[in-house]
């Protein structure tokens, strides 16, 4: 029953926590002064276009922007009856998004399973590259394969993101025939899935998971090398020697398995760093993800849009913590969460 | 040695007290701390060169108008896009000196680019000490005395120039002055707010440590670039400069502390209950000091060591954030701002130099992150 117990209560937690940031981000938001709509309505104003300030009045109207801040924090939260069926957040009405004009959920939709498939390939691309070149650093510690690991992982920790990101794209491009931009073929745009499209995608995700995925990579080697050599320093490591225990088995088969313990409690670090990467370098890649959004409707004032993606970005990282939190619990039998007694 | 009449063995020798004290066991267990920290700190080599490579940095900031050839506003027409020169000192076979070689644009009308000539027959020589355009020393005096400025009629454009035929070495340099503070002031920020939260929690304990707690998960969980942006974006613009700098750093030190406010509420957890504490309290401190007199000089050298570790990210997120376009703006100088211009891929492609500022972050990241390893591993001197 204990894991039931531990991932309810984690969830009641998760939604408090959410609750918490949607005011913060709501307030966040609405501490530039004026709104899109406000804005709009000026310049429509200075330029004479008198019909076009009906519509904005109206929609301005049709999402409480004339209300008091709390009110129109309850209304988008979706707590409180807004005017005319806007229904807020927590039933499923997103808003909408003033600068592409449509439901938010129409801009953000496709893009959003697009920022989970960056992100879970950057996760797994961080475990894929850190758990062997750790494991290897320690057991070869103090040989070049040591230096040259931690070399590229302290030069990939030191890199802005974005800049590796234009200088993998530009060689990769020239040297490996390596796709320029976006997530897919552009011929795939808008097309059913099918296997050529998922090798397009797989094709166009190299780069960027290789570039949000270094610096966390490189953290977690160095760290995943500290515990590993911690281990191997131990008497039964070198009892294991003697009695001329294959050095695969000898490493992987105890400290290892010790030593991978706070590799995954790490995950819950990990995933908010990798997330602000995705969104940095999707900006600068033009990746189909949220990350332009979000961009674009931060400097645009369109509330909604980015009081959403806000959201969702910080829902992704709660529920990966959680996740990491279980895997933990799977993998070591002597962490129980619950009825902690002293 | 010498037998008395009683039948004692003395020594004649003249006694000193200081002699005897002076031999113990071990010398280093008596040296101050700092002298123990030293010690160990100099065996770390790449800490050693990088605080040594900070502290120059830092010490240069003042100079830099004086190290600088051009001012970061001052334009060249002729040179837009100029490729980077480099100085010779030889001019055929003979040495004549530091010199630099006249360029002169031509306009490339089928890729539509500027290419540059290089005329090798007359060398130009550089001027020492010269005079060259206004800049103001420290920020107050004005001076036109420049290190070293281009020869009459040709350039010096080091690192190249960029597309408004600015001096992308000058501009680094310029650059360094904001770069290199605004982590500094982003992390008083993050000390101040850390270390009052984390003490208030780890201190008094109870409902406080809980909000706080809290308060502390709910930052943590969120990834800090989305914040940042949101943050930045809600800058007004028509805000000057040094006001956007300003609130920049604030916003960045802003979102860091928690880290640090966790580590400090661990630390007073502990040392709550040793006994010195206890005395203090007993003897009636109020707890504001017995905070800052008796439990942070105890840690003063952890918070040290994680500030060095914090600053590389505070200067890589202004470095992101004005690169977004929304950090500092165009009219201030900083490395972000000036990466802005290489943003396309076209840029790394064509004009490969304008994307240089990248390597005097990677540096200074580097150093920050390898001093505070270094200052790290030789805190604890009693260690072994």
């Amino acid at each position: 029953m204990g894991v039931f117990v531990f991932i309810l209560r984690r969830l009641a937690t998760m939604t408090l926590t959410l609750l918490l940031v949607s005011a913060l981000i709501f307030f966040i938001i609405n501490l530039p002064p004026g709104d899109y709509l406000s804005n709009q309505i000026a310049e429509l104003r200075s330029t004479g276009q008198e019909s076009g300030v009906a519509k904005a009045e109206f929609l301005r109207q049709e999402y409480a922007l004339d209300r008091s801040l709390p009110e129109q924090y309850l209304i988008w939260l979706g707590v409180w009856p807004g005017p005319h069926g806007f229904s807020g957040i927590l039933q499923g009405d997103f808003g909408w998004s003033f600068e592409f004009n449509k439901p938010v959920w129409e801009v953000v939709g496709s893009a959003m399973w697009m920022t989970i498939l960056v992100n879970l390939a950057a996760v797994l691309f961080v475990y894929a590259m850190a758990l062997p070149l750790g494991v290897l650093a320690a057991a070869k510690s103090r040989t070049w394969i040591d230096y040259l690991s931690s070399f590229v992982g302290y030069l990939g920790l030191a890199t802005p993101n974005f800049l590796l990101a234009l200088i993998l794209f530009y060689y990769g491009n020239k040297y490996f025939d390596l796709p320029i931009g976006g997530l897919m073929a552009a011929e795939f745009e808008g097309q059913p899935m099918s296997i050529d499209k998922i090798k397009s995608i797989l094709l166009h995700l190299i780069v960027p998971t290789f570039v949000i995925g270094t610096a966390g990579a490189a953290a977690m080697m160095q760290r995943l090398r500290a515990n590993m050599l911690d281990e191997l320093n131990k008497p039964y490591v070198t009892t294991a020697w003697a009695k001329g225990v294959p050095p695969v088995k000898l490493l992987t088969k105890y400290p290892l398995r010790v030593a991978f313990n706070p590799f995954v409690a790490d995950i819950g670090n990990l995933i908010p760093s990798l997330i602000s990467g995705s969104v940095l370098v999707s900006v600068v890649l033009g990746l189909q993800t949220i990350g332009p959004a979000l961009l674009s409707a931060l400097k645009s004032q369109d509330q909604f849009l980015a009081g959403f993606i806000l959201l969702f970005v910080a829902m992704l990282t709660l529920i990966g913590t959680i996740v990491s939190d279980l895997l933990l619990l799977m993998l070591d039998p002597r962490i129980r969460f619950d009825a902690r007694k002293r | 040695m010498s037998i008395q009449s009683d039948g004692r063995y003395v020594d004649p020798a003249p006694y000193s007290p200081d002699d005897q004290g002076a031999r113990i066991d071990h010398p280093e267990f008596d040296a101050p701390g700092w002298v123990l920290i030293w010690r160990r700190f100099k065996k770390h080599k790449l800490g050693l060169i990088s605080g040594v490579f900070l502290f120059l940095s830092y010490l240069m900031l003042p100079f830099m108008g004086f190290i600088a050839p051009y001012t970061a506003k001052e334009r060249d027409a002729d040179h837009l896009y100029a490729p980077p020169q480099s100085i010779s000192f030889m001019h055929e076979g003979k040495f004549i000196g530091p010199h630099v070689y006249k360029t002169t644009a031509i306009a490339d009308l089928e890729n539509f680019r500027w290419t540059y000539e290089q005329d090798t027959s007359e060398p130009a020589h550089l001027s020492f000490f010269c005079h060259g355009s206004e800049y103001r020393l420290f920020g107050l005096f004005k001076s036109t005395r420049h290190l070293f400025c281009a020869p009459e009629g040709a350039t010096v454009f080091l690192f190249g120039s960029d597309r408004l035929g600015r001096d992308v070495f000058s501009r680094i340099l310029y650059g360094a002055q904001l770069s290199l503070t605004v982590g500094l002031i982003g992390i008083c920020v993050s000390f101040v707010l850390g270390i009052t939260f984390g003490s208030l929690a780890g201190y008094f304990g109870g409902r406080i440590d809980w909000t706080i707690q809290r308060l502390i998960e709910v930052l943590r969980s969120l990834p800090e670039l989305p914040l940042w942006l949101a943050l930045s974006a809600a800058v007004p613009s028509h805000w000057g400069p040094v006001s956007v700098f300003f609130i920049i750093s604030f916003i960045l030190g802003l979102l860091d502390w928690p880290g640090l406010a966790r580590a400090v509420r661990a630390k007073f957890l502990s040392l709550r209950e040793e006994d010195y504490v206890q005395a203090a309290e007993m003897m009636g401190a109020k707890p504001s000091r017995i905070i800052t007199r008796h439990m942070l000089p105890n840690f003063s050298s952890h918070l040290i060591a994680s500030a060095m570790l914090s600053i590389p990210a505070m200067i890589l997120g202004e470095t992101a954030l004005s690169f977004l376009g929304l950090g500092l703006r165009a009219p201030a100088v900083s490395w972000g701002v000036m990466l802005n211009d290489a943003q396309n891929l076209a840029a790394i492609e064509i004009y490969p130099w304008t994307a240089i500022p990248m390597i005097p972050i990677i540096l200074v990241v580097l150093a920050f992150n390898f001093l505070g390893d270094g200052l790290r591993d030789s805190l604890d001197p009693y260690q072994t």
